[in-house]
């Protein structure tokens, strides 16, 4: 039995520099195993903030003021205060980013995806405000890209008002794409995301338009406004994206004012952000607003264009990863009162755009002034693109039609043969 | 051939004849358990029989009852447990005979192997008669048989719990052992052994030291024992003290004078191994001191079960300068030595403890000794008064220190470069870092790093980068702590000036010569991880130009050549720090917004990272592959473009027992690649839940790892969603069983509650992901069956009370998912719960807000799920 070992460390710090790399990384780990699972959560719990916090319908411009911090410490009567202090603690960009994130926003079409007829559909964009239709416990909610409420109202969707019957279990929830058309005061429904608590986040574009087209004419959703359903709700029509399809959507007459075509690729999930599975196609004929006009409503003269500064000085777009554009220098940023993150406007210059590979080759940016503050984004490198396009060389529907034309031929060629 | 020939060739100088004989006896031994193992006995036993073979026998025999590895050791009892009763008494009996043996190292050998029979026979009730015929006429036997039954029941106490020995066996043994230290016993080694046997024996005398006059016994005893004029039976006996320092502190309070005059005599004047053993008893009060001190906040409530009787601040005007003596008896070159331990070093170590204990009584004790020798010519007495300095800085309030560090500062900068004494130099960069790390840092109201000093201290710990080795590495660990100080600063570091400067200065440090020694090259890259991790975005520039200069270096260690095992293991450790420090910048630097610059590094980084998996060290494993895992978050679902080539090492990692280390940063880096891909990680889930299960099943990995692997499921399965659907049958089961031992192991000390903690969340935690991932699937039904399981476990840990914070918030949460994804099925059963009731009340009242958040979360999940 040998005398025991006491030494104790000397001069030594007790825990190594690789303990603690070792216990920052655990550190790491369960925060973000914690972040996955809020997120995960928070798929139901947006609902519940969507509809809880019934905030006043403020303008967007207020909501980029700074607000003075509200006191969350004293009222915690609400059940779900917690989503509700979540998501209202969200102010101007950020509650923007947010709301925005949550829907599936189309790239635009700068050129014809593969396979057209046989794996899209396409459906025309009713003219009007882009929306998420929230029905839980009773009520009804459109929130706007931008975070704002639009209306508040009941509605026979599933737990859309508070009346028992059809409309089914209370605490079911649903959430539907929508754009709201101001002339005939309708909800147009574009896609559905989520239905009597059924996430369809998961399910193809061709299930969700299926369980779409089925399920809200059984509500009642789609009948003329009552007591307890203040708007109507309509489905799109959509069609394959072929021959006939075209025809129908960009020449058929509906009963909304048109803004361009979507194209809907069958297999694409709802992914929430940009997605080039979803495709924006327009031209004079089927928008009026094909060319971005200004605040004003006239069209300039010069394409502008809204980039993020980023660090480095490199202006970049709102993909991700981002598109670098240009690069500003040091001292125009410092004499410019620009910083990162800024949201920068520009127009193109007679220079023109050069794109190889998805990459700007040359850009001809003229400096016009930082952007409003109720921009959340930079554009993305699709809609610089596709109005660069429009304004010289655009995508013509004769582009479309001829790209599904020869689809279909070269589907046909083989059934000639077996036929012979 | 005989066993003895055997046992003696297996000892021989010529390899052949050795390997052969060693051959031979695992044949014997795999061929005829119970015929080796007795012949081994027997050998033992005979004292005709040659030293050698006999005590090879007892070691051989020993070895087949005992093994390190816990599931080599299980397999070892068992066998031995299902050994025919015959041979087994045959054996007991070999074995009691051999501890007359006239031999010393055949009796010591005898001891050990029986208490390795007790240690299995004894908590399955065998060999009941053991102490019996061990103590029954321990006072008629000579003295060398004596000296080896107490040895014996030594290695007994040491190898058997407490529990599975009766108290009137404990009384015995404690009788006898404490008799055979009494001054009364005229033999030293009957003495020795007996005081050396009382050290493993103060586990058993729980009782004996509850009862007044039984410890007022083991307490004189022992204390007599200190004053032996035989050294090894002093060291012995202050061996005991120091144990009963912290297994008996609450019943000390009657003894603690005399103690004190003994360690004072002791730490004075006696052998300096006797000395060391009577500073550690100090040092071991004040250890329990300053946890109970830390536990109750200072202050004595009446529900500590151990409360503070301050012995150490009582002590204060005798004890400090009987510390602050020993710090004058330094040895000349003991920085050098990494093994170095004396009087000085313990005593030092000692008077730090004593400042935590005490806090602010200490300074004025101490301050006249600085005072005094800081400016002496003797470096002793320098070195001494900065020791002593800066050992007591951590305890006293900043207030109390404030003014007295502001005033040695300068002259500690100045002593820094001009004190020609090594020693002193290494003392005072170590005093400066301990200044940083305790009086600078966003909490300190006063700062004493300012605007005006900032430059100059700076430039002197760079110049002392230059020192010696010992030196320069204190001046790298000054430097750590004053970047941590500015962890928290905010935009804007003060060190952002000299940022570029301190960075050179390091990897200059890292290239020297003799970066090797005195832990040099290690210091350097801790401060160089310390400088970028408290680094601020103005030099997030910097630390991008660092990339490549690290993964130059990293590169370097990859193409070296045949190297020596020497060199080899050099080269390993600087891969290590070179991945830890990659690790420290991909964390830095892999979110917005330089994350898409610094991502251009990343196949480069990776494709190093594989590379160092190629090299045979644990630690560089560990470090790449934590670093990996930091990669993976930063790249999102592009980390998949590695996943061909990275799976085999993710295997490896898991397959890793022996280094379990590897293995546990292996199955957290799985949670980080769950996160970063998502459902991309769906092909490799087969492979990774294979070998994630068979570490479950495994008893060869260490515990540790189990609970993250529970986690690590969760993090699957929210990552795949309902494809978790085929583990869920081989899953589920083992989460139940788990579930089961966890709910109601609560605890017998406060390691077990606190592994039973983290077992559990692990287990919540792959529930939560499970629930998660099957959300509004159609196969949710699947989990149905498991939910009356589930809502079980929660009511047991819920009645257990003895759950943390964390598996609180866990536990809440999984109620919520259960409620939230099985919805109207499990209403019913959700509502019988204990939990969705009083525990769900609990937490939504709780002070731990997001402990509120999941109870809230889950509140509105039960509500859904119950109104339909």
């Amino acid at each position: 039995m040998a005398p025991h070992d006491l030494r104790r460390p000397f001069k030594r710090r007790p825990i190594s520099d690789q303990q603690k790399r070792r216990d920052l990384s655990l550190l790491r780990q369960s925060q973000h195993r914690s972040d996955a699972q809020q997120r995960a959560r928070n798929l139901a719990s947006s609902v519940i903030s969507l509809q809880s916090s019934s905030s006043p319908d403020v303008d967007p411009e207020t909501l980029s003021e700074p607000m003075p911090d509200v006191d969350t410490t004293g009222h915690e009567s609400e059940a779900s205060s917690f989503d509700i202090r979540q998501a209202s603690s969200l102010r101007g960009p950020e509650a923007r980013k947010w709301f925005a994130s949550q829907l599936m926003l189309p790239e635009w079409m700068i050129d014809v995806p593969e396979n057209l007829s046989r794996d899209w559909y396409v459906l025309a964009r009713p003219a009007g405000k882009r929306c998420f239709v929230v029905s839980a416990d009773g009520t009804t909610v459109s929130r706007l890209r931008n975070g704002s409420v639009l209306h508040h109202f009941p509605s026979a969707l599933p737990g859309g008002a508070r009346k028992k019957g059809v409309s089914g279990p209370a605490q079911s929830y649903s959430i539907l794409d929508c754009i709201f058309h101001e002339a005939d005061q309708t909800y147009y429904v574009i896609d559905m995301v989520c239905w009597r608590g059924y996430s369809l986040y998961e399910c193809t574009a061709e299930f969700r338009f299926f369980w779409l087209q089925s399920k809200l004419d059984e509500t009642g959703a789609c009948d003329p406004p009552s007591f307890y359903h203040k708007f109507r709700f309509s489905v799109v029509p959509f069609y394959n994206c072929d021959q006939s399809g075209l025809h129908s959507v960009y020449t058929g007459s509906l009963p909304y004012v048109k803004d361009g075509l979507l194209l809907y690729n069958k297999h694409a999930h709802y992914h929430t952000g940009n997605t080039p599975l979803v495709l924006i196609w327009k031209d004079e004929r089927c928008s009026q607003y094909v060319i971005d006009t200004d605040n004003n409503g006239q069209v300039p003269n010069q394409q502008h264009i809204v980039l993020g500064l980023q660090d480095d000085g490199k202006i970049v777009t709102s993909d991700d990863p981002p598109v670098v554009v240009n690069c500003l220098n040091a001292d125009f940023i410092k004499q410019s009162g620009l910083s990162p993150g800024s949201l920068v406007r520009f127009a193109i210059g007679d220079g023109g755009l050069n794109c190889v590979d998805g990459k700007f080759e040359k850009a001809d940016l003229q400096y016009i002034s930082v952007s409003n503050r109720a921009r959340a984004f930079a554009d993305s490198y699709s809609k610089i693109m596709f109005q660069y396009m429009a304004r010289h060389s655009p995508l013509k529907a004769e582009d479309l039609a001829s790209v599904v034309s020869q689809e279909n031929q070269q589907d046909k060629l083989p059934e000639v043969e077996m036929s012979d | 051939m005989e066993v003895t020939q055997l046992l003696l060739n297996a000892q021989s100088i010529d390899g052949t004849v050795r390997k052969h004989a060693e051959e031979n006896l695992k044949l014997f031994q795999s061929q005829n358990l119970a015929g080796f193992l007795l012949s081994l006995a027997g050998e033992l036993a005979n004292d005709e029989k040659p030293v050698d073979s006999r005590k090879l026998a007892g070691l051989v025999l020993k070895n087949a009852l005992d093994a390190k590895e816990q599931h080599r050791k299980y397999e070892l009892v068992q066998r031995w447990l299902s050994l025919d009763m015959a041979t087994k008494t045959q054996i007991r009996a070999f074995l009691l005979k051999t501890l007359s043996s006239p031999v010393p190292d055949v009796r010591s050998t005898a001891s050990q192997v029986i208490a390795k029979v007790a240690g299995i026979e004894l908590p399955q009730n065998q060999w009941p008669e053991l102490v019996g015929s061990l103590l029954s006429n321990i006072h008629q036997l000579p003295a060398h048989v004596k000296q080896a039954t107490l040895e014996t029941l030594g290695y007994l106490c040491e190898e058997v719990s407490p529990d599975v020995v009766e108290q009137e066996h404990v009384n015995k043994i404690l009788t006898a052992v404490v008799q055979g230290m009494d001054s009364a016993e005229g033999n030293n080694d009957v003495r020795l052994a007996a005081t050396r046997a009382l050290y493993m024996a103060l586990g058993f005398a729980q009782a004996n030291f509850n009862n007044d006059m039984e410890r007022d016994y083991i307490m004189r005893v022992v204390c007599e024992a200190t004053l032996s004029p035989e050294v090894k039976i002093r060291q012995a006996a202050f061996e005991c003290l120091v144990s009963i320092a912290s297994t008996y502190y609450e019943k000390l309070a009657h003894y603690m004078q005399d103690i004190f005059n003994i360690t004072a005599k002791a730490v004075r004047e006696d052998d300096e191994s006797v000395a060391l053993q009577a500073i550690e008893f100090w040092s071991s009060i004040c250890d329990e001191e300053i946890d109970i001190l830390e536990e109750y906040g200072g202050e004595f409530t009446g529900d500590s079960d151990v409360p503070c009787f301050y012995f150490t601040k009582q002590a204060l005007p005798a004890l400090v300068p009987l510390l602050l003596e020993t710090l004058l008896k330094q040895e000349e070159d003991q920085d050098l030595d990494e093994g170095a331990w004396n009087i000085a070093m313990a005593g030092g170590t000692c008077l730090g403890l004593v400042a935590r204990a005490v806090g602010d009584d200490i300074v004025p004790h101490v301050m006249p000794f600085i005072e005094e020798k800081i400016s002496k010519p003797d470096w002793r007495e320098r070195e001494a008064a900065t020791y002593a300095f800066g050992s007591i800085l951590e305890g006293p309030s900043p207030d109390k220190l404030m003014t007295i560090v502001n005033a040695a500062l300068t002259f500690m900068l100045n002593a820094l470069t001009k004190d020609p004494s090594n020693h002193v130099k290494d003392t005072t960069a170590w005093t400066l870092g301990r200044m940083f790390e305790f009086l600078h840092g966003s909490t300190i109201e006063t700062p004493i790093i300012t605007q005006a000093n900032c430059q100059q201290i700076i430039t002197v710990l760079i110049q002392t980068m230059k020192d010696a080795p010992n030196v320069a590495e204190k001046a790298c660990g000054a430097l750590y702590f004053l970047a941590q100080g500015y962890e928290d600063i905010g935009p804007n570091s003060p060190l952002t000036p000299f940022f570029q400067e301190i960075i050179q200065s390091l990897l200059a440090v890292a290239h020297r010569e003799d970066a090797t020694e005195s832990r040099l090259r290690t210091a350097a890259y801790e401060a160089l991880n310390e400088v970028v991790r408290c680094s601020t975005d103005e030099t997030s520039t910097m630390v991008l130009q660092l990339v490549p200069v690290i993964m130059l270096e990293l590169h370097n260690t990859l193409e070296g050549e045949k190297l020596s095992s020497d060199e080899r293991e050099k080269q390993n450790e600087l891969q290590g720090l070179l991945c830890g420090c990659l690790q420290v910048i991909i964390q830095k630097l892999g979110s917005e917004p330089t994350k898409y610059v610094f991502m251009q590094h990343a196949d480069q980084m990776m494709g190093l990272f594989l590379r160092v998996f190629g090299c045979r060290s644990a630690t560089a494993h560990e470090e790449a592959m934590l670093a990996i895992g930091a990669l993976a978050y930063a790249a999102g679902p592009d980390f998949a473009k590695y996943m061909p080539e990275f799976y085999k090492y993710l295997e490896m990692g898991l397959q890793n027992f022996e280094e379990y280390q590897v293995c546990a940063v292996t199955v957290g880096v799985i949670g980080d690649i769950c996160r970063a891909l998502e459902d991309k990680i769906l092909p490799y889930c087969d492979g990774i839940m294979t070998q994630l299960l068979k570490d479950l099943s495994s008893n060869q990995l260490h515990r540790s790892v189990k609970p993250p692997i529970f986690s690590c499921f969760g993090d699957i399965a929210l990552a795949i969603g309902e494809n978790f659907e085929k583990y869920i049958n081989y899953s589920m089961p083992m989460l139940q069983s788990a579930a089961e031992l966890s709910a109601h192991a609560s605890g017998a000390d406060d390691e077990m509650t606190e592994y039973t903690n983290s077992l559990r969340n692990g287990i919540l935690e792959a529930y939560s992901g499970i629930f998660q991932g099957f959300k509004n699937s159609p196969k949710t039904q699947l989990l149905i069956p498991y939910a009356p399981h589930i809502l079980q476990f929660l009511d047991s840990i819920y009645m257990e009370k003895d759950m943390d914070e964390v598996v609180m918030k866990t536990a809440i949460g999984v109620l919520g998912d259960l409620a939230d994804t099985l919805g109207s099925h499990v209403g019913g059963l959700i509502q019988q719960s204990v939990s969705s009731k009083e525990f769900l009340n609990e937490c939504l009242s709780s002070d731990d807000h997001t402990i509120k958040e999941a109870a809230e979360w889950a509140k509105h999940a039960i509500t859904r799920a119950i109104s339909v």
